[in-house]
């Protein structure tokens, strides 16, 4: 069963290429680490997929479902953690009303994962979310996107911030994930998540130039 | 739509903890004290009472002043949320992008409009504390105004902020329109008129065409054009087209000319790439 199709998919900025041609399938089942060089595309991909981005040639379909005009269908089925925490001037409450009024996951999940990495949101609900700390950031933002229980989860490069237990604590959450889903993780350390890929995609100077399933 | 009044209702929240929203609370609500303290409406000068003069001299400093202020904290909010990827996170959440631009510019207008209507009746029941009459045409008259001025510069300013991805370009352009229209009211087009090259029909044309300029004659179109110093455009423009024309024009034109700019911002926001 697709979740995601892409053919073709070329985008341009400026003129340069940063996405040339990429042709992808990710089925639900895999989970996918997707590494390569600082500025290969792969943020511009997922964004892409994300239904961010007008694409200069290609289509892209998530689970059949064209990503810009049909955004609210597409994201419904999607989590996704930025590469950097962003700056939400939102309180931690308002941001959680936020996401269970547009999503459905309700609060008490997400404050129940952030627990299993040891964060305690009720502590910090009134503070503005940019003035938590960058690894509470971080787990907040998984928090929610586990919360949700989307069937792809798209993660840029989320364990950035963590400290070396919380990463295990993360790692384990998303093992013990017990539905169908597909995971995309773009990391630059292969270690760590080899023990929960079964596809890696390389990315060089905006193509896939290794897709190798294990 | 269910998330339009949820997108409105958190950006709000946002904005009544953000520090713009204090400086410009503070100005209108300052704005207002000053004029208590220098006793304008104490004096009767060229036949207008306390209270009338209070709420003139309030809109002829709003008119000029308000447009600047939401034009820059609206485009420098939307864009700083475009640049520090806040844009990207709230955006990758299932809501249509109908409802995140439209519920964000009601935010943005219950925001900037409340503070200074706010101010407006906060100096009416100060005058009629010191023993004014009710002027209920020029209350009346002076909300739909501020609600006039509010709908298009944030048409401008969400329209601004959609063509234009840099901050600073944002900022700049903003700071040009306002920049633009001031130049373009009375003063500047006396200029235009005394060196003749420009015929009196075109110089009409763009003073009507110029909300600011409307605003201006809206204003003052309760009056008598003799009881003051109102500019030759604005008189000429009120003997010719009567009072009551100019104040619907004066509330109507700007709305019609903001739903505009917001409804092309809109199909920029949905037509080009989101970051
Ligand atoms: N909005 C944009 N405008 C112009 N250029 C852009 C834009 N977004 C990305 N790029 C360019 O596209 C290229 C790919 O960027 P992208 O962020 O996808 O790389 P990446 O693979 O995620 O790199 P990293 O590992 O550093 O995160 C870069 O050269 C970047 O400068
Ligand atoms: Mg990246």
């Amino acid at each position: 069963m697709k979740i995601v199709e892409a053919k073709g998919v070329t985008k341009r900025f400026m003129g340069a290429k940063v996405l040339d041609d990429v042709t992808l399938d990710i089925k639900i089942g895999e989970q996918i680490a997707m590494m390569g060089p600082n500025g290969a595309g792969k943020t511009t991909l997922v964004r892409a997929i994300l239904g961010f981005y007008h694409l200069d040639g290609g289509r892209i379909r998530v689970d059949g479902y064209n990503p810009v005009k049909e955004r609210v269908k597409v994201l419904e089925k999607i989590s996704f953690i930025p590469q950097l925490p962003p700056p939400v001037k939102l309180s931690v409450s308002e941001l959680l009303t936020f996401v269970q009024r547009s999503t459905g996951a309700r609060k008490e999940r997400i404050i129940s994962q952030a627990e299993a990495m040891e964060l305690d949101i009720e502590k910090h609900v009134e503070k503005p979310f940019f003035k938590l700390s960058g690894g509470m950031k971080q787990k907040l933002l998984i928090a929610i996107a586990l919360a949700r229980r989307s069937r792809l989860l798209v993660f840029d490069e989320p364990t950035a911030n963590l400290d070396p237990k919380a990463r295990e604590q993360f790692y384990g959450l998303l093992e013990s994930l017990d539905y169908e889903h597909a995971s995309i993780f773009i990391t630059h350390r292969l270690e760590e998540v080899e023990g929960l890929v079964n596809r890696k995609i390389y990315m060089d100077l905006g193509k896939v130039v290794e897709d190798e399933r294990i | 739509m269910k998330n339009i009044g949820l997108v409105a209702y958190l950006d709000i929240k946002e904005s009544l903890r953000a520090k713009w929203f204090y400086v410009y609370a503070f100005v209108f609500g300052g704005l207002m004290g000053l004029f208590f303290i220098s006793g304008i409406t104490d004096s009767v000068v060229m036949g207008f009472t306390g209270l009338s003069r209070l709420l003139l001299v309030f809109i002829q400093v709003t008119i000029i002043i308000l447009p600047i202020f939401i034009l820059i904290t609206t485009v420098k909010s939307i864009s700083s949320d475009r640049e520090s990827n806040v844009l990207e996170y709230m955006l990758s959440f299932p809501v249509s992008l109908k409802e995140y631009y439209w519920g964000k510019l009601i935010g943005r207008f219950a925001t900037v409009f409340f503070p200074v209507i706010v101010a407006l009746f906060v100096g009416v029941a100060w005058g009629l504390f010191k023993g004014g009459e009710m002027p209920w045409a020029m209350i009346f008259l002076y909300s739909a105004l501020i609600f006039s001025i509010c709908t298009v510069f944030l048409g401008i300013a969400f329209f601004i902020s959609t063509i234009v991805k840099s901050h600073d370009i944002a900022l700049g352009l903003s700071f040009t329109v306002w920049i633009i229209l001031l130049a373009f009211i009375d003063v500047a087009l006396i200029g235009l008129m005394m060196q003749n090259r420009i015929s009196d029909d075109v110089i009409l044309t763009i003073a009507m065409l110029n909300p600011l300029e409307a605003f201006r004659i809206g204003a003052i179109a309760l009056f008598d054009p003799e009881l003051t110093v109102i500019g030759p455009v604005a008189y000429y423009l009120l003997d010719s087209l009567g009072h009551t024309f100019l104040m619907l024009y004066a509330i109507f034109y700007p709305v019609v000319l903001g739903a505009f700019f917001a409804v092309f911002g809109y199909r920029a926001f949905k037509k080009r790439d989101l970051l």
